[in-house]
């Protein structure tokens, strides 16, 4: 019977195959959405002009990227997480339960994170930490400290000096590491700016609570959560002129004909701005390196050398233009590498 | 009694003649036109969809078959390529593309002055026209041909993803004024050289050829991986699935007893072919790499992931198609003296081969289409070297087609809407073909009794 033979043949192919597949000779990576990019720049110049092949950059995000990191060690498993925030002590756990103990931390930059509206739109210039507070909070305290639904429905509500058109926000959804740093680094400096946060201490309110009440944000539709990509957000701003969305100083710098970008407390997000500390929402993004598969994946320190060195993430690099902020302190970074300091 | 129950019958029917309508009738034809129509503007709906998602992807996608390229005369000077002359490829492979982007920028400048075009713009913006992969492609040319050094020789090189999108109407010069990576300067100067003729747009066999390209690259990114990754993931869906599922089916259909086992088969059968995708790509992950340690982002993983989701399709189209084969073929059979496994190998098998292939085409349709299953097993990636020839091939990293869709659309360059569009297009060419043979194979061999 031919198909018998066939089924045959194909699953002793597959078998002999299976048993003879060589040792893995490309370097894996996943993680953070936000460092993809960046990380495929670097894995494409990396292939033009090593010998190693091009590495492989999965995305996922930077939770899902450390799960995998944390799996275990061996050819089976990813060699480099990126993550757009620091590994956790949980995840340091994890890791070493599966026997990772060894993790080179390396520090590549920072990523500014921008408030841009639709070009032709409301003039949406500046903006202060405090009109984000006051705009977006589930509940503002009175002046008694009682908390009440936030009753501001539109921004010269908010301020008088902000164009006259209805709150609409697009945020990152919860599951995105950038959705942090908005809450910490523009909504809870909000409400401290704003004296929020001393009306609700005074009002007998413990530190934990207020932060929570600081930091929820408001459930009416005037504050939309983006689960998906910048690429969704821009496509809801482009449908609708009163928007106002978060994005990734690199989406923002491909997209100039589209979108205006807003300052925040004064300061315009430019790479320099955000390396200064001036501009002050922005994030350091990291990958995680196995030491233990340094000696076991040829390339995979080639690579990370050649990641962080003044070509490509320096100032004047390819990474930079693309919009990652560059770290002042890389060579620091680059002994790092070359050491293989692990983390303590 | 008995005339009240003539007077009754004649009553009901009898009063209307044929010709002229009686209320019933009239309104169970209205029910009927009704019907009709609710069903013409289903259809409707349904092809005014279609053409608002054709018309959206034909328009976005067409043109990323199309692609910008500039010729620019390049200098390859020894002194800079191979310092010491032997033309020894690993020597040279020390100048990186670093050291290749000043004789490429250099080479494009006294390209526009021999031209005879006045520009004001400076190197580093007159050097942003062409894409970054282009000093990547002269470097592995040169490398290829070590013989060239020393010669100025014609190159085509593409166009930056900005400048070619002027050319297909995506970037205006009201649109540059805006762009911070584009300025309406360098589109006059790329429509200077487009009279001059060094820059023309034609057909981009790139796009169906070349690996991925990096954000930055959108004009360099292609189908290559993509296409060969989906290749090999349904050669082995077709090579594992088809004969399991076919042998699975006879011996359900034709041999086994009816009982509560069989029954139980049949209803997680049932079962399975309705779980969601996503769940194969769990199951894969934890037998295929975790347990059995296959490589990540690996076709054979993709295409044994796609095989468990696929063979339940294939094993419920092939019953159907063994039990529209007439009992009275295997009757027969038996009849002249055929054993069971002679009756079904020679009779029956053959007249369901048609269903059996129409069912594992449309479930192969189907899995070249899945990218759910591929995100847990690693193939949603950014790959761009080409895998090998199988069978080691097949456990080198690589994409699929839906894959490569899903990962452009996420990008940040707009120019890479018009590759997934495009990307989207190839895709409905390969469903459009299989679903094609599908149809074909039943009305060419298909048997009716």
């Amino acid at each position: 019977m031919t198909f018998t033979k066939a089924t045959v043949s194909a699953l002793a192919l597959i078998a002999a195959s299976a048993t003879t597949a060589a040792a893995r000779d490309q370097v894996q990576i996943a993680g953070s959405s936000t460092v993809l990019p960046y990380a495929s720049i670097v894995a494409e110049a990396f292939g033009e002009n090593f010998d190693f092949p091009t590495p492989v950059v999965e995305s996922g995000g930077s939770s899902a990227g450390l799960k995998r990191f944390c799996e275990g060690v061996g050819e089976n498993t990813i060699d480099i997480a990126n993550a757009s925030r620091k590994i956790r002590d949980g995840e340091i756990e994890a890791c070493a339960a599966a026997g990772v103990t060894d993790i080179i931390e390396v520090r590549i930059g920072y990523d500014g994170i921008v408030f841009a509206s639709q070009q032709s739109g409301p003039a949406f210039n500046e903006f202060t930490p405090s009109q984000w507070y006051l705009a977006l909070a589930a509940q503002i305290p009175g002046e008694d400290g009682a908390l009440a639904d936030n009753p501001n429905t539109n921004w010269t509500d908010v301020d008088a000096a902000l164009p006259d058109a209805p709150i609409l926000a697009f945020i990152p959804g919860t599951k995105h590491g950038t959705r942090e740093v908005f809450e910490e680094k523009v909504i809870l400096q909000g409400c401290e700016d704003t004296g929020a946060m001393e009306r609700m201490m005074a009002a007998g309110m413990d530190e934990d609570a207020t932060e929570e009440a600081c930091m929820s944000i408001r459930a009416d539709g005037r504050s939309v959560d983006i689960d998906g990509d910048y690429t969704e957000t821009l496509a809801r701003i482009e449908s609708d002129a009163n928007g106002v969305g978060v994005f990734g100083l690199s989406f923002y710098e491909n997209n100039t004909d589209k979108l205006k970008v807003a300052t925040m407390g004064g300061v315009v997000p430019t790479t320099e701005s955000i390396a200064s500390g001036e501009y002050p929402v922005s994030r350091p993004l990291y990958f995680y390196i196995k030491k233990a598969h340094i000696a076991a994946i040829p390339g995979l320190k080639e690579f990370a050398e050649f990641f962080v060195s003044d070509d490509i993430s320096g100032p004047e690099g390819p990474l930079a233009e693309y919009g990652l902020v560059s770290d002042p302190e890389l060579a620091d970074t680059q002994a790092v590498v070359s050491d293989e300091t692990t983390m303590q | 009694m008995t005339d009240a129950t003539a007077e009754h019958v004649p009553s009901g029917a009898g009063q209307g003649s044929l010709l002229a309508k009686d209320a019933r009738t009239a309104k169970r034809n209205a029910a009927e036109t009704r019907f009709k129509t609710y069903g013409l503007i289903a259809v409707c709906i349904g092809i005014a969809m279609l053409i608002l998602l054709m018309t959206s992807i034909l328009s976005n996608g067409l043109s990323a078959f199309r692609q910008t390229t500039i010729q620019v005369m390049v200098e390859l000077p020894e002194d800079k390529l191979d310092k010491s002359g032997v033309r020894d490829p690993e020597v040279m492979a020390k100048v990186t593309t670093f050291g290749y982007k000043p004789l490429l920028r250099d080479s494009l400048i006294a390209t526009v002055a021999t031209a005879g075009i006045e520009t004001d713009l400076d190197p580093k913006d007159l050097e942003a026209l062409v894409s970054d992969e282009s000093v990547a492609q002269l470097r592995d040319f040169v490398l290829a041909n070590p013989e060239v050094i020393g010669q100025t020789i014609p190159v085509q090189v593409l166009a930056n993803g900005r400048i070619d999108g002027f050319f297909k109407g995506r970037v205006t010069y009201e649109s540059a004024a805006l762009d911070n990576n584009v300025s309406p300067e360098q589109l006059q100067l790329a429509e200077a050289l487009k009279e001059a003729g060094l820059l023309r747009t034609g057909f981009n066999w790139g796009f169906l050829t070349l690996p991925d390209g990096s954000d930055t690259r959108p004009e360099a990114a292609g189908l290559g991986v993509a296409i060969l990754g989906s290749l090999y993931m349904m050669l082995i869906v077709l090579a594992l699935a088809l004969p399991i599922g076919v042998a699975a089916s006879i011996y359900l259909e034709e041999f086994a007893p009816q009982n509560r086992w069989t029954d139980l088969i049949e209803v997680n059968i049932s079962n399975l072919a309705a779980v969601p995708s996503i769940v194969f790509g769990i199951l894969g992950l934890a037998i295929f790499i975790n347990f059995a340690g296959l490589p990540q982002s690996a076709p054979i993983v993709g295409g044994l992931v796609l095989t468990l989701m696929t063979l339940p399709t294939i094993i419920i189209a092939t019953r159907a198609a063994l039990k529209a084969v007439p009992p009275s073929i295997r009757d027969a059979a038996l009849g002249l003296g055929a054993s069971k496994m002679q009756s079904v190998f020679h009779h029956v098998l053959p007249l369901a081969m048609p269903g059996i292939l129409t069912g594992t085409i449309i479930g192969l349709a189907q899995a070249l289409g899945e990218t759910a299953p591929l995100l847990l097993i690693g193939m949603v990636a950014f790959v761009r070297e080409y895998p090998s020839g199988p069978p080691e091939g097949l456990f080198d990293p690589a994409t699929a087609l839906p894959v490569q869709v899903f990962n452009w659309t996420q990008r940040s360059d707009p120019a890479f809407v018009e590759r997934a569009s495009g990307a989207i297009i190839v895709l409905l060419v390969f469903l459009l073909l299989m679903n094609l043979t599908a149809i074909f194979l039943r009305r060419r061999f298909e048997r009716r009794w």
